[in-house]
């Protein structure tokens, strides 16, 4: 329609020609700052569990994940990781979907869903999910309440380590997502309320 | 000033309950804000404004460069680049795709650039469903009224208010604990989200090396939006592209900082073309219109093209004296506070409301939370100076500019403003509580009077500073 009508306004407008390079781009601004493993463990969990999300450190993923989902109805995600972990063969759980459909209503009527994460930002207390054959992203947005597995080696300092690790996510996913604790809202007299569209609780399980 | 702000205004300030809300929303956003901006919480954070400031002036500076990178990476990945001069082209390309897909529901996320083309109003009218998502936006699409605030578009809402909003157009029973307020929109939207064929939503940044568009929010209803439909559309203004992921460091640690103090939203999602082979859910057709709607008016100005490096956090409503007195909802165009004041004249002229770049107090303050350090006083003052400008010879006021000219000539000789101070100081009129109300008999005109009943004015202090300083 108007592209070439507004690409013309733009470069008439600053002066430029079509195809003109462009001048100095800033640097790129990444600093890392140095924080060993116990470090950023200790502040994912404090940054976590203030947005009142749970943090569980545990060498035993499976009975942590069985005790949080007992009596519960829950989809696991295709990542190896869980299966590793004996997650996807807990009673209860639904895992291995590959039909969107499917895949759809479970996580529409579930009570649980159960994701690992590409990795973790201590800081800030977020989970870095990337969608892939692996992940769905339904999973850890449509049941009422999401469980992630994650090996403590995959929680990086910050946003600044996450993006020198993936300095262009788009070549890896067509998604990445950053989850910093429960949905939430305070759009009613701002007052806050967990869970109004996403899941209203989140755990993240560091094994 | 039009009639119709005037009376906008007027309203505003009459309404106590409105007044409380205001002050204690925005007051309590600004707090927030201060505090995750801290030395303590967030040492780099003038650095990071430098930063952003940079960025933001190369893209613009670049701009058809990034949009056609944006565009090459965009269509690399399977999406497409649409460019949409106007509102009519907006919602032209939307009804064209709903059309060929038979589509009739559209689920929306929160976007100002899609309430800036009045997207809702146009599908509806072609007999599409489009529905609101985000639960402010929600409770206003019902009551048929437009967002208050940029980041918290319902805050002049009760709960009483969103409990008669809602058994009015829900037919729920009334109830008024936002919980279980928040609990009926979810299960009507929950159910929207699932039969929607197109989700829309708007962009916070559109990442050039990428071909991503990023998307904050703390709900989870822009996820939503952009996961359950099987085709996502994203509706950006030109001016949001930058150019690498990595720049995302930089902005993602001011934006939710400067909207509402955390330290980064709920979600961010990083969103880079349709469902890959593989992937099991995802879009699997991915659009993003790039709006123009006037931006490009902004672009020969260098100062006044600041206004295009704006990332929607709302720091400059929360904490801008005017628009905690005044409110969302007077101000002429969607976009309010500081913002819309040098926003709205720029994009839809100035003689749209020519009061509005006035209606400051130059405070300086707007600018001094700004993350990414837009100018925006000096900016309204050139805003300003278009507006007289722009003026009929017949509309200038002689008068006043007559005055104008002696006041800066006295301002520009200091013995004759010294003077004149003393001469005015043993003139003053008697005070009143501390303050002059009144001037006497051949001073009391009509515009004397308005301008005294709407400021304070102290009386002269017995000694001037110059005399003090002679003095010292």
């Amino acid at each position: 329609m108007s592209r070439e009508n507004i690409l013309y306004r733009v470069r008439t407008a600053l002066g430029r020609s079509a195809g003109q390079a462009v001048g100095d781009v800033p640097p790129v601004r990444i600093r890392i700052p140095e924080v060993d493993l116990e470090e950023r463990i200790a502040s994912m969990k404090a940054r976590l569990e203030a947005l009142a999300g749970v943090v569980c450190r545990t060498t035993d993923p499976r009975s942590v994940v069985r005790s949080r989902i007992a009596g519960k109805t829950a989809v696991a995600s295709n990542s190896p990781y869980l299966a590793e972990c004996g997650i996807t063969s807990l009673p209860g759980v639904r895992s291995g979907i590959t039909n969107l459909e499917e895949l759809r209503s479970l996580c529409a009527t579930c009570d649980v869903g159960i994701t690992s994460a590409d990795y973790a930002l201590a800081d800030t207390g977020t989970l870095v999910m990337l969608a892939s054959p692996r992940e769905a992203r339904l999973i850890s947005l449509l049941p009422p309440a999401h469980i992630a597995v994650v090996p403590r080696q995959r929680i990086l300092t910050g946003l600044d380590e996450l993006f020198s690790i993936l300095p262009r996510p788009a070549e890896e996913t067509s998604s990445m997502v950053l989850i910093t604790g429960p949905s939430r809202t305070a759009d009613i007299e701002q007052i806050l309320v967990r869970g109004v569209h996403g899941p209203g609780q989140i755990t993240v399980v560091i094994v | 000033m039009s009639a119709e702000f005037d009376q906008k205004i007027r309203t505003t300030l009459e309404d106590a309950n409105l007044q409380l809300a205001i002050y204690t929303a925005t007051g309590r956003l600004k707090e927030k804000r201060i505090e995750s901006v801290s030395a303590e919480t967030l040492p780099d954070y003038q650095e990071l404004r430098s930063q952003a400031n940079a960025i933001k002036k190369h893209s613009i500076e670049n701009l058809d460069h990034y949009l056609e990178e944006f565009e090459r990476n965009v269509e690399a990945r399977g999406g497409k680049v649409v460019y949409c001069k106007d509102a009519t082209e907006v919602s032209d390309f939307v009804l064209s795709i709903a059309k060929e897909r038979g589509s009739h529901l559209i689920v929306k996320s929160k976007s100002m650039t899609t309430e800036e083309v009045d997207l809702n109003e146009r599908l509806e009218h072609h007999g599409l469903e489009s529905v609101e998502t985000d639960l402010g936006e929600y409770i206003l699409q019902l009551a048929h009224e437009k967002p208050y605030h940029i980041v918290a578009p319902a805050l002049h809402k009760t709960r009483y208010d969103v409990a008669e909003i809602f058994t009015r157009s829900l037919h729920v029973p009334n109830e008024t604990v936002p919980e279980k307020q928040t609990a009926i929109a979810r299960a009507v939207l929950r159910q929207k989200f699932l039969d929607a064929d197109i989700g829309i939503s708007g962009a916070n940044f559109l990442v050039a090396d990428s071909g991503a568009v990023v998307i904050v929010e703390n709900e989870g209803n822009a996820r939503l939006t952009t996961t359950a439909p099987k085709i996502h559309i994203a509706i950006a203004g030109i001016e949001k592209v930058i150019p690498r992921a990595q720049d995302l460091v930089t902005f993602l640690k001011l934006l939710a900082r400067s909207a509402t103090g955390q330290s980064l939203s709920v979600y961010t999602s990083f969103l880079a073309g349709p469902r890959r082979p593989g992937e099991v859910d995802g879009p699997e057709e991915f659009y993003v219109v790039l709006l123009d709607n006037g931006r490009t008016k902004l672009l020969p100005d260098r100062t006044k093209r600041q206004s295009l490096y704006c990332i929607r956090c709302g720091a400059c409503l929360n904490t801008c004296p005017v628009y905690r007195k005044i409110g969302g909802h007077s101000f002429p165009w969607v976009y309010s506070g500081p913002i819309g004041a040098i926003i709205t004249p720029q994009f839809m002229g100035v003689s749209h409301e020519p009061s509005l770049p006035f209606a400051s107090s130059l405070c300086g303050a707007c600018g001094e939370v700004c993350p990414v350090k837009i100018d925006i006083p000096k900016i309204l003052l050139e805003l300003r100076s278009d507006v007289k400008k722009s003026e009929t010879r017949e509309k200038q006021n002689r008068l006043e500019k007559l005055a104008f000219q002696a006041f800066a000539w006295m301002m520009t000789h200091p013995r004759l403003y010294e003077i004149a101070g003393r001469i005015g100081a043993s003139m003053a009129p008697a005070s009143e509580n501390g303050w002059i109300r009144s001037v006497p008999a051949p001073m009391d005109l009509p515009p004397v009077r308005a301008w005294l009943s709407q400021r304070d004015l102290p009386p002269p202090p017995a000694k001037s500073f110059r005399e003090m300083w002679r003095q010292r």
